[in-house]
């Protein structure tokens, strides 16, 4: 039994809304597989809730009339990997949601969830910042919509209004047709794990050049980010065995990492650097590109 | 902080009165007497608690009793039909996969959802360690678990 | 014939279809849920405790704490009892204590009708410490004029020393290689999926019966009686099927508690159920060791001397006490007996949780050491490695160096050369030969162990066996040894149709050990029950046959000397094929025949065992190196064991690779994590402590010498425990083989390599 004091159900977004303006204390709980293991533990502030885990107008993923695609947050781990219009546009989500738990916890936790939930390590953020996806978040009140670069806020703490619920999360037309991607989790298991580092790259090809480069990292800093520094140090370089090797130097002037009982902080660099070098030549390979390196 | 559930278990309707904040798990041991469920961790870490939820696997400790609410939920209590073993349960006994059997009744169900899922499709030993990583067993270093799932399998293509 | 088949595994069926009962199944209406309140410091002392609050909560039923519990300290061990007081396990315990010792130790306990109001009382008992020095580590719990965990010990637990041979320090002081080093083991913690639980009541005023998950119930009894002051008769432990165990349930941990319990509260049924988080550090752990190793050998590949001393952590109490340490050391000996070899072991208290009993028990911290140390001696001799091994490996004939026995069954050297062909090891170190530069790369590493089966001499090895010919002509067979998962029930099941001369189907075994009815074993521990236990059914069976021999002989009128018991049926000795009558029917006669002879056909037989057989094997891995990620994985691994006879292929393959994948664990994922300077624990869950899941244990080949034991009932050695030992100090050699990096520490973890790739100028 968890030790919940408060439950309300909800099966409508608006049903949603209208009880979280009510009483605005009230955390909305959808997969559970963060919140009903934080209640397992006796962490405060989690007791109470609404439950919007039948709101079926909060999962499935469509395109819209402009070609972004459109998730909707309650949607499965195992049911975004599984959806055609993913595995057809954005492989490389599924490639990182299929790094998450096991597949129990895949068909229960939420990409929803696995983004509210704010932690750093989140294997579903690195994906969605190289493609620069946004979240629209809903209250009784009104609608915004911002990056999900902007979203993340510090450890555990993301840009959300108490009343809030995420309603969407978009991938933008252009972003997904022009570029390829790819994501690698770095963690001490191969399943069941929460990544040491993950790392996800997305480019554009032109030619024998790299028309752009986006990286991201999870566990590189307080929040999952993108390396500004890393990008602008590959845009335009031919593909040659000195493009890995500048990504994975300015890459360090881009993260942030700690140390913690988990690992030092000069390991996570290591690792950093390392999975920038293979990151971007495994999303080379994917845009159809080659890129010379040493590395698996 | 009640409610009725009606689940369909293991082949049958059933109606429940459940605490909302009571997990699947606690239900199905407490209530409904399957006691295949075992709790190994409570957080979703070891899969001894596996259920099938309409057919996909779920850790039933931290999944809410209510959410199964006018779903099928199966153990492997339902597997075995007028005393005759499933195919995966008879090929966990062959092949040696069972030795304390506390974590057996949860990797049996992620089994059987593992083997139903695209029927005829080959998996290889790599896919169905894949397919059995939300399960932990300290007994068996897991070969013999991987190659039940395979034999079945490999019977499912002949 | 039974033995040596794949029979089916008799309690597989009821595992696959959950119906196998075990603790938590067993529930009583109105049973109480208890639960401990744990320190959140390491050490120091109770100075204020306020269970008020918690006392009032609605569904509270007790709180008792440190100041509520008997006074009499009482040991823990899973040990048989010692008529030596000289041989006593170190009673250092009490229910509860005020003077807590390891981050986690229990200074209260609440008692609640519901498991949520019990986690939300133990959650209001406000306690205040004052806090002690906090030692972590072995070295600094020994250090000159340190607090003392327990008053009066010193922090001392135990020493030892053996010596074997003449003169060690001549022999290394003359030795041309020199080798000498330091080697490390963190904590590893067994994880048994199921977590520890017992429940107890009483069903009138004296009697408590315990229900537990436990792999010793008789010892169980024992213990629960002394930490009471109660007559053992009183007390009834019963164990149902157990989730698992390796060493953890060889401690009696939960059920003097419950016992207790119970008895305070007018016999109601009061059940502890330890979260995961509670079980990663209330129970017990691994030792960690560390072995200062001195050996020496000459140029042409002889190891001459080893010399370890060595410091094993049993953390916050004594538990096994000093018998790891000891047993690490003497069960190394039967490996090289040509060294000469001197040990010495001291065991200390620490701020950490209790080390007790893990599968192997200390000899895989101790061979660790010595394996990585012969690697070295044979890199220093130019020699492979393999060879070196073969060369000084012990063979038949070879005698124990401090005892003079010989060793009557021994295929180490068999066991090298079948591993040598399977991993393919010449053929792939020739490939390796030619050095290797990039980034990923690849090595080969072996390892050798020797272990024993059982305790004895060091302790009393009895084993009981009663079978019971029913009515229909199948047999129950009830053994005090304790089904754990590794099988015993089922060998259990061949020996005694083995020797009767009955279908495997025809023997059904108890396993629920009930300490009011099962005959006295003390339990699953040391690898010792298909050896101990065989000796105890062979006897049962041979003088149940006899009594049925001799019913034949008074139905008949025929010799039973001209009979014998085959296929279920008595049949001419002369002439098998001829059928003098079923089972069954002389079962109905024997039991019910109004006017002689029979009754119910039983043999009850108690056995002590005066013998015990080492037993032997070893690793071969190849591993590739990642050396960026700083990552090793396992391309290939095989474990090749002599334990003689094998008694069920396919279970004995589970062991081999169920104690190799924990081997591989213990070598790559696993170390509980304790802070230095706090002793706070981080990762007690296993999310943060890498049990290794399917996806990480790789596909592991094993192989059998078979040789024939004579001193065993059917010729088997020890399988459950040994599979453990050696993978470990392999995996480590092969990544020195493919890096040039060699680790002396457990466990070989991405941080771990970087720090020395980094070292080494590899990164």
């Amino acid at each position: 039994m968890f030790p919940i004091s408060d439950y309300k159900k909800a099966t409508t977004i608006e049903e949603a809304l209208a009880l979280m303006a009510e009483d605005p204390g009230l955390r909305p709980i959808a997969g559970g597989t963060d919140i009903l293991i934080k209640l397992h533990k006796g962490k405060p502030g989690y007791d109470r809730l609404v439950d919007i885990h039948d709101v079926a107008a909060l999962s499935g993923i469509r395109l819209n009339d402009s070609g972004d695609i459109v998730i909707g947050p309650g949607t499965v781990f195992n049911q975004v990997i599984a959806n055609e219009l993913i595995q057809t546009h954005l492989p490389v989500l599924a490639t990182a949601l299929a790094t998450i738990g096991g597949p129990q916890v895949r068909n229960m936790g939420t990409i929803g969830g696995n983004l509210c939930n704010g932690v750093p390590s989140a294997d579903s953020a690195p994906a969605l910042l190289v493609f620069n996806a946004t979240v629209t978040l809903r209250s009784h009140t009104g609608v915004r919509q911002l990056l999900v670069a902007d979203f993340f806020k510090g450890p555990g703490e993301v840009d959300l209004a108490p009343g809030e619920l995420l309603t969407a999360i978009t991938i933008p037309a252009a972003d997904h047709r022009d570029h390829f991607g790819h994501y690698i989790k770095y963690a001490m298991r191969d399943a069941m794990d929460i990544a040491t580092i993950g790392c996800a790259a997305a480019v554009a090809i032109e030619g024998d050049r790299l028309g752009d480069l986006r990286l991201a990292f999870g566990v590189a800093a307080p929040v999952p980010i993108r390396c500004p520094a890393a990008e602008a140090a590959a845009k335009g370089r031919p593909l040659d065995g000195e493009l890995a090797e500048r990504v994975a130097a300015a890459v360090l002037s881009d993260v942030r990492p700690r140390d913690s009982w988990r690992a030092a902080k000069d390991f996570r660099l290591q690792i950093i650097g390392e999975l920038a070098r293979r990151a971007l030549r495994h999303a080379v390979m994917n845009a159809g590109g080659r890129l010379p390196c040493d590395r698996p | 902080m009640r409610q009725t559930i009606a689940i369909t278990l293991n082949g049958s309707p059933r109606r429940f009165d459940v605490d909302v904040r009571q997990s699947l798990m606690e239900v199905l041991r407490e209530q409904a007497g399957t006691l295949s469920v075992k709790q190994g961790c409570g957080v979703g870490e070891c899969g001894a608690c596996t259920v099938l939820i309409d057919d996909a696997p779920v850790d039933s400790c931290i999944y809410l009793a209510v959410w199964a609410d006018g779903r099928a939920v199966r153990t492997t209590e339902g597997e075995c039909r007028d005393g005759q073993l499933s195919p995966v349960q008879q090929a966990f006994v062959e092949e040696g996969a069972v030795q304390c059997g506390i974590c057996t009744p949860g990797f049996v169900m992620a089994a059987t959802a593992l083997t139903e899922r695209r029927p005829g499709e080959p998996l290889d030993r790599d896919a169905i360690r894949r397919g059995l990583a939300g399960n932990l067993c300290r007994c068996t270093g897991y070969a013999t678990i991987v190659t039940a799932v395979e034999k079945c399998i490999c019977r499912e293509e002949e | 014939m039974a033995i040596g088949k794949n029979v089916p595994r008799v309690d597989a069926v009821a595992k696959v279809t959950g119906r196998a009962r075990y603790t938590d199944d067993y529930h009583m209406p109105g049973m109480l849920h208890a639960g401990y309140v744990r320190s959140t410091i390491a050490h120091g002392r109770v100075t204020r405790i306020d269970t008020a609050q918690a006392a009032a909560l609605p569904g509270v039923e007790a709180v008792y704490t440190f100041e509520d519990v008997p006074q009499t300290l009482f040991a823990t061990a899973g040990h048989p009892y010692s008529l030596d007081p000289a041989h006593m396990d170190v009673a250092d315990r009490l229910l509860l204590t005020g003077h807590v010792r390891y981050h986690g130790d229990e200074v209260a306990v609440v008692v609640a009708r519901d498991r949520l109001t019990l986690q939300a009382a133990i959650a209001k008992v406000a306690v205040e410490y004052e806090p002690y020095p906090v030692m972590v580590e072995g070295a600094a719990a020994l250090a000159e004029g340190a607090f003392e965990i327990h008053a009066g010990s010193r922090n001392r637990i135990g020493e030892s020393r053996y010596q074997t041979g003449q003169d060690v320090d001549a022999a290394l002081a003359a030795a041309p290689i020199r080798i000498e080093s330091h080697y490390r083991s963190r904590i590893v913690q067994h994880c048994h999926i199921e977590n520890h639980i017992a429940l107890a009541y009483m069903d009138d005023l004296d009697q408590i019966t315990i229900i537990s998950s436990t792999q010793i119930p008789h010892i169980a009894r024992r213990i629960v009686g002394e930490a009471l002051g109660l007559p053992w008769g009183q007390i009834r432990v019963i164990k149902p099927y157990i989730g698992g165990g390796f060493g953890a349930k060889q401690d009696v941990v939960l059920e003097p508690m419950v016992a207790w319990l119970t008895r305070r509260l007018d016999g109601r049924p009061v059940q502890i159920d330890l979260s995961r988080e509670e079980c990663m550090i209330g129970t017990r752990i691994r030792h960690p060791f560390d072995i200062a190793l001195r050996a020496g050998a000459d140029e042409e590949g002889r190891l001459l001397a080893m010399d370890l001393d060595v410091i094993s952590n049993s953390g916050a109490y004594a538990s096994h006490g000093h018998s790891v340490a000891a047993a690490g050391g003497a069960k190394m000996r039967s490996l090289y007996p040509n060294a000469q070899v001197r040990y010495h072991a001291q065991t200390v208290y620490a701020n950490i949780p209790a080390a007790g009993a893990m599968r192997a028990y200390g000899s895989p911290q101790v061979l660790f050491a010595v394996e990585c140390a012969v690697e070295e001696a044979a890199r220093r001799c130019g020699m492979d490695p393999l060879a070196f091994r073969l060369k000084n490996v012990v063979r038949p004939g070879d005698k124990d160096g401090l005892t003079g026995k010989p060793f009557l069954s021994c295929g180490l050297v068999e066991c090298l050369e079948k591993g040598r062909a399977l991993i393919g090891w010449d053929e792939k170190r020739a490939a390796l030969a030619g050095g290797q530069d990039g980034p990923i790369r690849r090595g080969l590493g072996v390892a050798c162990f020797s272990y024993a089966s059982g305790t004895f001499p060091v302790c009393l090895e009895i084993a009981g066996a009663r079978i019971i010919l029913n009515q229909d002509g199948s047999v129950h067979v009830q053994v005090g040894a304790t089904e754990i998962g590794q099988g015993s029930d089922t060998v259990v099941a061949q020996m005694a149709a083995e020797t009767l001369g009955i279908p495997y189907e025809k023997v059904h075994v108890v396993s629920t050990q009930d300490t009011d009815v099962a005959p006295f074993d003390t339990g699953a521990y040391a690898s010792r029950q298909a050896y101990v236990v065989s000796n105890a059914v062979k006897r049962a069976a041979e003088e149940l046959k006899e009594k049925i021999l001799a019913q034949a002989q008074y139905m008949t009128g025929i010799d039973s000397a001209a009979l014998d018991l085959q296929g279920g049926a008595v049949v001419y000795v002369e002439a098998p094929e001829r059928r003098v009558m079923l089972l069954g029917d002389l079962a109905l006669a024997s039991y019910y025949d109004k006017e002689h002879g029979g009754g119910q056909l039983t043999a009850d037989v108690s056995l002590k065992t005066r013998t015990n057989a080492p037993t032997f094997g070893c690793t071969f891995v190849e591993v590739e190196v990642d050396i960026p990620l700083c990552r090793i994985t396992i391309r290939e691994i095989c474990n090749v064991h002599d334990s003689g006879r094998i008694l069920h292929p396919i279970m004995a393959a589970g062991q081999v690779q169920g104690g190799a994948a924990m081997g591989i664990g213990a070598a790559l994922y696993e170390e509980l994590l304790v802070d230095a300077e706090s002793g706070w624990i981080y990762n007690n869950n296993l999310l943060d402590y890498k049990f290794p899941t399917p996806v990480d244990i790789p596909e592991i080949g094993w192989a059998f010498v078979e040789t024939t034991e004579p001193t065993s009932g059917y010729g088997n050695k020890s399988l459950g425990e040994p599979p453990i030992i050696s993978p470990p100090a392999a995996i480590r050699n092969a990544l020195w083989d493919a890096t040039g990096v060699k680790i002396d520490t457990l466990p070989l973890t991405p941080h771990r390599l970087f720090r020395h790739f980094k070292k080494a100028g590899l990164i």
